[in-house]
């Protein structure tokens, strides 16, 4: 007989997730992921200014934040011709290398660590055993055994207080932690550092967009001028003052991240062959070189796995009507054309129809309906979306610097390359392109300087900003790599204004419900034959799905209300 | 486990003294926290007090329908930093967002602290609550958030209604507000309710509310609409850095032109400070990195009710009544806010001639484009 556990709130994510599983002899036999929160906003865009979009989309999502902005803009400047200044690309670049630096670090320490690091255990920890085995994996200063032992007396007080605060209530002395107490140490300590150290890295952003979260974007450009001899805008000292975070959020990286990442993963090498899924990934690819409309100059390339054949490369086009589509069988929706069809975001279709049981409930009926997430499918395929299936498309692309960073890790932890698809190669994924990212964002910076330099100071265009030079009707798609995955924006523009506005997102990827075919989608792919040594406290399945980095708010969002047709848009040209 | 433990409840002075820290350098923190809130002397005193014996504050921070921006921003705040808040100030025993507890142990949690601090905890909610279909727009742990606010909020001492969806429904409350997004405040009554708008609100802006509560065991004194005074008091307009230039009539016409890059007013291409009450130009973001203005875009206005649905945010903010950093929120709804001959009138007697025929001009432009959509 199998047993049904419910863990909602999942917590340490952005937004409302609920996971209902089955357990049976001990591992996972079957799963439902279901979101639980709606915002419709992409009814809330219809009739407003296309410029105004990245605004309001960039709300979407305040974690993941400045995402949804780049993309809208890069959506609107598709269906208006715009090409921006290099300068504006680069600047780009760097507040999306931002996004990435901050993103995956607040998700390794703050969202995930706690599921594999014992906070409790860490005061077990002896402080010169724990000096010793820092320095010894790395140059980061502070390592003495002074530091951890006042850490230590810090951490022990709290305890001592009863008031256990955001580790009350945690699984803490559950068998599955593996760690010495003085690698949980490390943990911790590195926890209340990487806290501090978040808030530097994202004034990047700020300098740039103004502030974080929710920095400013602009159709055409940035509206960040440059300026070298004025007190306002991008001039020596604020680029000086760029430079500086990126050298100090790259050493973060290389010196206390990675350094952590591998030595946590060591001691879970068994999490290498648990929880892989689907084994299909889907890519759209980010960070130009040579301007958006060249994706050969992309540093994430573009392209589609499956059956984890890392020998071949699909293309994919999110033009096609055929490719992209979205299914509500299973969501709280309903489209024209019966529960069973899929349609291309252009021809995005819905009612919402709550149909779960009525609040408060205990258990979903999971033969029906579970969840506000649409189910999308590349060419009929389930898809898992984000780090994990960046670096698998860039290893597979041949790409000396994804091999370079990839094969490291797999000699470093000594396991084989089928390890990748698993919990474990989704954690380490993450933290091996954070490397990667660190390390463009400063080509980035030194081309925005070479450019200046050489007289280019355009930060903006702005010919077509004026919405009386638009075409009376004109469509665009935007898309990009969200630290998440695989991010898209399509709009329809008609008499100046938005006519519809369509989103698919990562997290709707990655955790939406079965589709007509019953297929699973990744989370609920991932988590079969997850083991749960006790089904009280599923601190295995909360690693399987932290190791995707939860997302709700971006992937619930949509839809009329009232069932209408918000477009009937079929193609677009290239 | 450690939570069944009675708390034993050290006080600030007892954390600062056991982190190495001697009597006097707190006493000099406490002068630095009671300047930084605008006290005088006996108030610094006041905070000595409260910090030497004051057990950590309990408090359940709640999360609708929301982006999580409001608790990355509390996470960026510079001084305190965040840590130090967790471990030393607050005693955070539920956030969905950085709690270890998952599931019923997370629900316990909360349930937990309600019983015990009853009547003493600090509620923080962040994110609005949708009304419509009986609340089963926005469900946790099979609950409404209508039936979680409800319950959590009966005990609450007071109320924090984090950003502007907390505060007033924001992105999902604009038109045509399909969920029926609603904020707190129409939803609790009889609780003091702290507003704290902007999407989100400054990071040292929300661990200074914090703060201020944790020290004073008060609430900090709140603006008509509910906001605290010392962050919400003043226009961005009247603390922006570019106003000489917009006084002078010197503005950026168009993203990049040459105006840009010297820095002039960005009021015609759509700045939003004349008609925003925030503490941006004063303590900017990113522990005082920079702002909206100083990166080059105008304001969009975001701490502002309705702010998504009063105009575009390239179009000029064509009508706002009373000049002068001696106006704020209050006397301001005075003038009442969009009735154009009233603000004209108060505008003509506050400006110099000059200055008035530009930004007359400024305005029927604005107006204009108002129409163009």
């Amino acid at each position: 007989m199998s047993q049904r556990i419910v863990v909602d709130p999942i917590t340490r994510i952005e937004g409302h997730l609920r996971v209902e599983a089955d357990i049976e002899n001990g591992k996972i036999k079957d799963a439902y992921s279901s979101g639980t929160m709606v915002r419709l906003l992409e009814e809330i865009l219809k009739g407003r200014d296309p410029r105004d979009a990245w605004a309001f989309v960039g709300r979407v999502c305040g974690v993941c934040t400045s995402t949804h902005s780049l993309v809208s803009v890069r959506a609107v400047e598709d269906a208006l011709g715009i090409v921006v200044p290099p300068n504006a690309e680069l600047v780009r670049n760097l507040m999306f290398a931002t996004l990435y630096m901050h993103d995956h670090v607040v998700h390794f320490y703050h969202l995930h660590a706690m599921d594999w690091v014992d906070v409790v255990n860490a005061l077990k920890a002896d402080p010169k055993k724990t000096s010793e085995l820092a320095q010894s994996i790395s140059p980061w200063p502070k390592s003495s055994p002074g530091y951890f032992s006042d850490l230590q007396k810090r951490i022990k007080k709290f305890v001592d207080s009863g008031q256990l605060g955001i580790f009350a209530n945690g699984y803490w002395g559950h068998p599955a932690y593996k760690l010495p107490a003085e690698v949980n140490l490390i943990g911790l300590a590195h926890y209340l550092e990487a806290l501090e150290w978040q808030k530097e890295i994202v004034k990047i952003q700020a300098i740039f967009g103004g502030k974080n979260p929710h920095p400013n974007y602009l159709v055409g450009g940035m509206a960040c001028a440059v300026g070298l001899d004025e007190m306002s805008g991008i001039n020596a000292e604020r680029l000086a003052y760029v430079k500086q975070l990126l050298d100090d959020g790259k050493r973060f990286i290389e010196q206390v991240y990675i350094p952590d990442l591998m030595a946590v993963a060591s001691f879970y090498k068994d999490w290498g062959s648990i929880g892989g899924g689907l084994g299909n990934y889907l890519v759209y690819g980010d960070l130009p070189t040579n301007g958006f409309g060249d994706p050969k100059g992309f540093k994430f390339p573009a392209g589609a796995i499956l059956n984890k054949d890392i020998s071949k490369i699909h293309e994919v086009d999110l033009r096609k009507d055929e490719e992209v589509q979205e299914f509500v069988t299973n969501s709280w929706y309903s489209y024209e054309g019966g529960k069973d069809v899929g349609l291309h975001p252009w021809k995005g279709e819905s009612k919402i129809n709550y149909t779960g049981p009525k609040p408060p409930f205990k258990n979903l009926n999971t033969e029906e309906p579970y969840s506000y997430l649409k189910t999308p499918r590349w060419k009929g395929h389930a898809m898992e979306v984000g780090p994990l299936s960046r670096m698998l498309v860039g290893y597979a692309s041949g790409r000396p610097e994804f091999k370079e960073v990839v094969d490291k890790a797999l000699k470093d932890l000594g396991v084989p390359v089928t390890a990748l698809f698993s919990t474990l190669g989704r954690t380490a994924a993450r933290g091996l392109e954070s490397v990667l990212v660190a390390e463009w964002a400063l080509e980035f910076y030194n081309q925005l300087i070479a450019n200046i330099k050489n007289g280019d100071t355009r930060m903006a265009e702005q010919s077509k900003f004026d919405p009386s030079t638009w075409e009376k009707k004109s469509i665009g798609v935007g898309y990009g790599e969200a630290p998440r995955g695989a991010l898209a924006h399509w709009i329809n523009i008609e008499d100046q204004k938005i006519a519809n506005y369509q989103l698919v997102v990562p997290t709707t990827w990655n955790a939406s419900p079965r589709d007509a075919k019953g297929q699973r989608s990744a989370y609920e792919a991932a988590l079969l034959d997850t083991p749960v040594a006790d089904p009280n406290q599923p601190v295995e399945l909360l690693r399987t799905i932290h190791s995707f980095d939860p997302c709700m708010a971006c992937s619930v969002h949509l839809y009329d209300e009232e069932g209408k047709h918000l477009s009937r848009i079929n193609v677009v040209g290239e | 486990m450690f939570d069944e433990q009675e708390p034993k409840s050290p006080t600030y002075y007892d954390e600062v003294i056991r982190k190495g820290y001697s009597r006097r350098d707190f006493l000099s923190f406490c002068t630095m926290m009671a300047a930084y809130m605008g006290l005088n002397q006996s108030g610094i005193a006041q905070v000595t007090k409260a910090m030497s014996e004051k057990p950590r504050l309990p408090v359940i921070w709640l999360h609708f329908q929301e982006c999580t921006c409001c608790s990355e921003s509390f996470i960026r705040s510079s001084h305190p930093i965040v840590a130090d808040v967790l471990l030393d100030k607050i005693s955070l025993d539920y956030s969905e967002t950085l709690m270890a507890a998952s599931g019923f142990q997370a629900e316990q949690a909360m349930l937990n602290t309600m019983e015990k601090y009853k009547g003493e905890y600090i509620l923080c909610v962040e994110g609005s609550v949708p009304t419509a279909a009986d609340g089963v727009y926005c469900m946790i742990g099979g609950k409404t958030s209508m039936q979680i606010l409800e319950e959590a909020a009966e005990n609450a001492k007071a109320i924090i209604a984090w950003g502007s969806c907390a505060s007033n429904g924001c992105v999902q409350a604009a038109k045509p507000n399909p969920t029926s997004a609603t904020p707190i405040h129409k939803l609790v009554k009889g609780k003091p309710i702290i507003k704290v708008p902007g999407c989100p609100p400054i990071g040292e802006v929300m661990a200074g509310v914090i703060v201020h509560v944790v020290t004073f065991g008060t609430i900090p004194e709140l603006d008509s609409s509910g906001r605290p005074k010392a962050f919400y008091g003043k226009r961005v307009h009247d603390s922006c850095y570019r106003r000489a230039y917009y006084d002078a009539g010197l503005f950026v016409e168009s993203f990049d032109d040459e105006n840009a890059k010297k820095g002039y007013c960005l009021y015609k291409v759509g700045c939003k400070g004349p008609v925003t009450y925030n503490a941006c130009g004063t303590m900017k973001w990113n522990n005082g990195t920079s702002f909206p203005i100083q990166s080059g875009h105008g304001c969009i206005g975001c701490s502002e009710a309705n702010y998504w649905d009063s105009g575009r945010i390239y179009e000029r903010a064509s009508i706002f009544p009373g000049f002068g950093i001696e106006a704020n929120a209050d006397t301001i709804g005075k003038v009442a806010l969009g009735v154009t001959v009233a603000g004209a009138a108060a505008h003509a007697v506050m400006t110099n001639i000059r200055k008035n025929t530009i930004i007359n001009a400024i305005e029927e432009e604005g107006k204009a484009s108002e129409k163009e959509l």
